[in-house]
């Protein structure tokens, strides 16, 4: 029986749960002895210009080595915007001039204790001019308040053109509903926060240990963040405590850290505290989006519009371009004739926005998901047969959407037909009208998502996802992988090794995975957008049958047969000589002479398209707004399930993310730009009291893009479980009058709509 | 000041600063670094060890029982004078994981691992406290103890996983 697709147990875990994992905080490296410690002087003000900056009295602290300002850190490049971004929108990765977040740094001091650094960043006095904040990114592009002067504008990019609306989208529509809603900002909130240590090397290479999510772009990142060629810097990567999009590429604190340890010749380190986390590691979603839907009253969805304003932060990051794949995915699984899609995105006085489990798909799938709802609930229709007469026919054929995304493979009714039943559809609504019946003041609510997403993606279509792997068969019967991807709590080393076991015989617990070292890996994707089973394991797949091939060669060569008459039993991972059992050669002993080894590159003719619906049942009391979750059942199909244990834990998790960001979680700024959720004690952190178990139904509809039939699993439940738990809560309060509620569903926002229903009724 | 304190067995005596907290006692100090730190609020649980009075003797409840449970950055390091401090590291017994931390595996109750040494030490506290927890009692349990990874499902089967495998039943040492 092949290991794939069977419960295989972490090979992780024991190091995990006894020692612990070494993050970069826990490393010990002789290159990092003596290292200096690294602190930043953050602004406490929105927006500002810095009128001068006094470190003379930090650096006469205990234990201070240096300070520095933007002043001395002016031999690094500007930061400059990506091409398809306002290209006046210049800054440097330590201001000199002007603050535009609470939370960017302004100065740097650096200490032999890091203890010490916590009280001398208080030494620093700055002198602000404060200037009016620009919080509200609905209306930045006001322009009342410029972020970047030079730019003239706070509109960083623009997709589509908001102007060239189709005026007569909606003409032949008996039924048209329209809403601005509101996808809040959240933190991603890994539980290790971010860090960094650095050494340079008489070559003149830095070494950098930095947590991160692919070791090859957050060598590019540093690299033009220091103005180095990237083969001047070397990273490693260390255990990674989660990262959720937040972690690609390399932040300036990171350049700062390099350029601190380069100034005063001695490596340094830095870990950052979970208040600057939070208002300094990119945050995810914020975008205002204005959803318009219209068809007939039998249920037929005729025309979709969706015009976004994304909150860029006051930095232009990923955030930025968020919008190009929410305008990718705007239709969703569903067949409507027409649909148009616009975006904006703005700067704005607060923490830039990046990617965040998802980022730009949840997004797509809680204003498509919310407008079908809207629809049912303006003509009297059940969410779920309106879902059902509008979803895209199963397809075996590629479908090429009026967006440009190429759906590999879908069936997405069965995917709602499947979650109905296992969430017993009919019999959730029988207890809602007998409830209601009975003028329960706690209000039962039934929400449903259905979704389709995209993973795995590669540079546009001239640029086809590609992921390599090194399989290396040592002669103690042991093997190595090498990959361009990097887990941080997926379970790689576990599933990639079931790949080369499956093709080696060599049992998982022989198999070492190695990753995030740019000397040892110089090229990889790294990990993210769902991508790394569906391309980097597929390359260790095929690494490990190119390696058999290989060792055929040397294996005909021992027995003095030819390669086609050797049959290879992977049971005993070993050649053998068809009809003569006597004449064998183990794999691992085809490597004692010279070593045994293939690089190999996997290339996929395209990004996959997961598919699922989710059910969420929720019980809200009507006297003080309180939600809770009752349950969440879920088809999440991502094609062939290649461990059921990592693929539930993915699912597991991005559930719980998408509902807490539905009613939990929100990042919340004062008028003033102030951050009002800066510390756990203030962010809603979502806790094991806050979610229920989770009812997972299984489904596999396999892709052709790999061998494998997989496509990504990693953010499903983060674009499913959003809009099924804001849905839910809204039909809870639907016979109140009640039609929509902004994320999350706090006690107070729930109450404020109950309020504001009862005023109109 | 000088502290003496019983760290998964050993007694130490080490000079520390009064303000230094248990946990930076535990990582920078004795090594120990399974203990990390995710908040400055008290709020994540990422640092939970347990401790107890040397003077309570050796039969703390539960298999390896160590005492309650605490957050190891609420603590001051002399605070834990003369007290026997339990972290993740001490909790196996040659090679065998401790019945909590074979319960977190076969659940696949941790994905990146950070919050997982905390999570586990709560839960030897938990079970010490209440062998045999509802999912209710678990879930309250935990409350102080954030995960990002595993929306707390794996966790909460682990734990009752652990539970009916007897990890909280009273032990002699």
């Amino acid at each position: 029986m092949s290991i794939l697709g069977t419960r295989v147990l972490r090979t992780e875990d024991p190091r995990f749960l006894t020692s612990g994992g070494v993050y970069t905080e826990d490393v010990v490296d002789e290159r990092l002895d003596g290292a200096c410690h690294v602190f930043f002087v953050r602004s406490p003000v929105a927006h500002a210009k810095i009128l001068s900056v006094d470190v003379s009295a930090a650096l006469e602290a205990p234990g201070v080595i240096a300070a520095f300002t933007g002043a001395d850190l002016a031999d690094l490049p500007p930061v400059k915007p990506a091409p398809m971004f306002n290209r006046a929108m210049i800054r440097a990765i330590l201001p000199a001039d002007k603050v535009r977040y609470v939370g960017e740094p302004v100065a740097i001091v650096v200490t032999e204790q890091a203890y010490q650094g916590e009280d001398a960043v208080e030494l620093v006095d700055v002198d602000y001019d404060v200037l009016p904040a620009v919080v509200d990114f609905g209306s930045a592009a006001d322009n009342d308040v410029l972020l970047y002067e030079e730019a003239g504008t706070n509109v960083a990019a623009t997709f589509g053109d908001p102007d060239a609306l189709d005026e007569h989208l909606f003409d032949d529509c008996e039924v048209v509903t329209t809403r601005t809603i509101l996808n809040q900002r959240v933190a991603p909130a890994p539980m290790e926060t971010r860090a960094g240590a650095a050494a340079w090397g008489e070559d003149g290479r830095v070494t950098a240990w930095i947590p991160n999510q692919g070791a090859q772009g957050t060598q590019g990142g540093l690299a033009r963040l220091l103005g180095l060629k990237p083969d001047q810097v070397h990273i490693i990567t260390p255990d990674v405590g989660g990262a959720f999009g937040a972690k690609f590429g390399a932040d300036p604190e990171h350049a700062m850290i390099a350029w601190v340890a380069r100034q005063l010749g001695r490596p340094a380190r830095w870990t950052e505290t979970r208040y600057e986390n939070l208002v300094a590691m990119t945050q995810g979603r914020a975008q205002q989006q204005t959803i318009t839907i219209g068809g007939q009253r039998d249920g037929t969805v005729l025309a979709y519009r969706l015009e976004i304003v994304q909150d860029s932060g006051a930095h232009l990051r990923i955030g930025a371009m968020l919008p190009s794949l929410t305008i990718l995915m705007t239709p969703g699984p569903y067949d409507i004739p027409r649909a148009e899609s616009v975006a904006i995105s703005v700067v704005t006085n607060t923490t830039p926005i990046g990617a965040y489990r998802g980022a730009g798909r949840p997004e797509a799938s809680a204003a498509l998901e919310r407008a079908m709802d809207l629809f049912a609930a303006e003509i009297g229709m059940d969410p779920a047969e309106v879902r059902r007469r509008n979803l895209l026919p199963k397809f075996t054929e590629p479908h090429r959407t009026k967006f440009g995304a190429l759906y590999d493979t879908g069936d997405y009714a069965a995917a709602l037909d499947k979650v109905l039943l296992a969430a017993g559809y009919d019999e959730l609504r029988k207890e809602q009208a007998e409830r209601r019946a009975r003028g329960d003041t706690v209000a039962m609510g039934i929400g449903l998502a259905s979704y389709v997403e995209i993973t795995g993606m590669g540079d546009g279509e001239e640029q086809p996802p590609q992921e390599n792997a090194t399989v290396e068969v040592h002669p103690d019967g042991t093997a190595t992988i090498l990959t361009g991807t990097s887990p941080h709590g997926q379970g790689h080393a576990t599933a990639w090794a079931m790949l080369a076991s499956e093709q080696l015989g060599i049992p998982v617990d022989k198999i070492t995975l190695k990753w995030g070292d740019t000397d040892l890996i110089p090229e990889g994707g790294g990990t993210g957008g769902s991508r790394s089973l569906q391309h980097g394991g597929s390359a260790v797949r095929q690494a490990a049958k190119e390696l058999i091939e290989v060792a055929r060669e040397r294996a005909a060569d021992e027995l003095e047969a030819n390669p086609a008459d050797l049959r290879f039993d992977v049971e005993r991972s070993t050649f053998e000589v068809a009809g003569d059992p006597d004449a064998s050669v183990p794999l691992a002993s085809l490597a004692e002479e010279e070593r045994l080894f293939v690089r190999t590159i996997f290339t996929a003719p395209g990004a996959t398209f997961p598919f699922g619906s989710h059910v969420a049942v929720v019980d809200v009391d009507t006297e003080t707004g309180k939600v809770v979750l009752r349950r969440i059942i879920t088809v999440d199909d991502a094609g062939f399930v290649l461990n059921p244990l990592l693929a539930e834990g993915q699912r597991h998790g991005g559930i719980a993310q998408g509902a807490a960001q539905a009613f939990v979680e929100e990042v919340v700024y004062d008028a003033d730009g102030n951050p009002l959720t800066a510390s756990f004690a203030d962010y809603p952190f979502l806790s094991a009291t806050e979610v229920p178990s989770f009812e997972l139904a299984e489904m596999q509809t396999l892709t052709t893009y790999n061998p494998l039939g997989v496509k990504g699993i990693g953010e499903a439940g983060s674009i499913g479980a959003t809009p099924a738990v804001q849905n839910a809560v809204i039909d809870a309060l639907s016979h109140l009058g009640v039609r929509h509620i902004d994320m999350p569903a706090s006690p107070q926002r729930v109450w404020q709509a109950l309020n504001a229903a009862k005023e109109n009724s | 000041m000088q502290v003496e304190v019983t760290v998964n067995g050993q007694p130490r005596t080490d000079e520390v600063e009064p303000r230094l907290l248990l946990v930076h006692y535990l990582r920078e100090v004795c090594g120990l670094r399974a203990a990390n730190v995710g908040c400055d609020t008290t709020s994540c649980g990422a640092c939970t060890v347990l401790m107890k009075r040397a003077d309570e003797g050796g039969t703390g409840r539960g298999v390896g029982g160590g005492g309650a449970s605490v957050k190891s950055c609420t603590v001051l390091a002399v605070q834990a004078n003369g007290q026997e401090v339990t972290t993740a590291e001490g909790l196996a017994s040659n090679g065998d994981l401790h019945p909590v931390q074979a319960a977190f595996r076969q659940e696949h109750g941790l994905q990146c691992g950070f919050c997982t040494p905390g999570m586990v030490m709560a839960t030897v506290g938990l079970l010490s406290e209440n062998p045999n927890p509802t999912e209710d009692e678990v879930r309250e349990g935990l409350e102080g103890n954030f995960c990002r990874c595993t929306g707390y499902h794996n966790i909460v089967r682990a734990v009752l996983a652990a539970a009916e495998a007897g990890a909280g039943r009273e032990v002699d040492a």
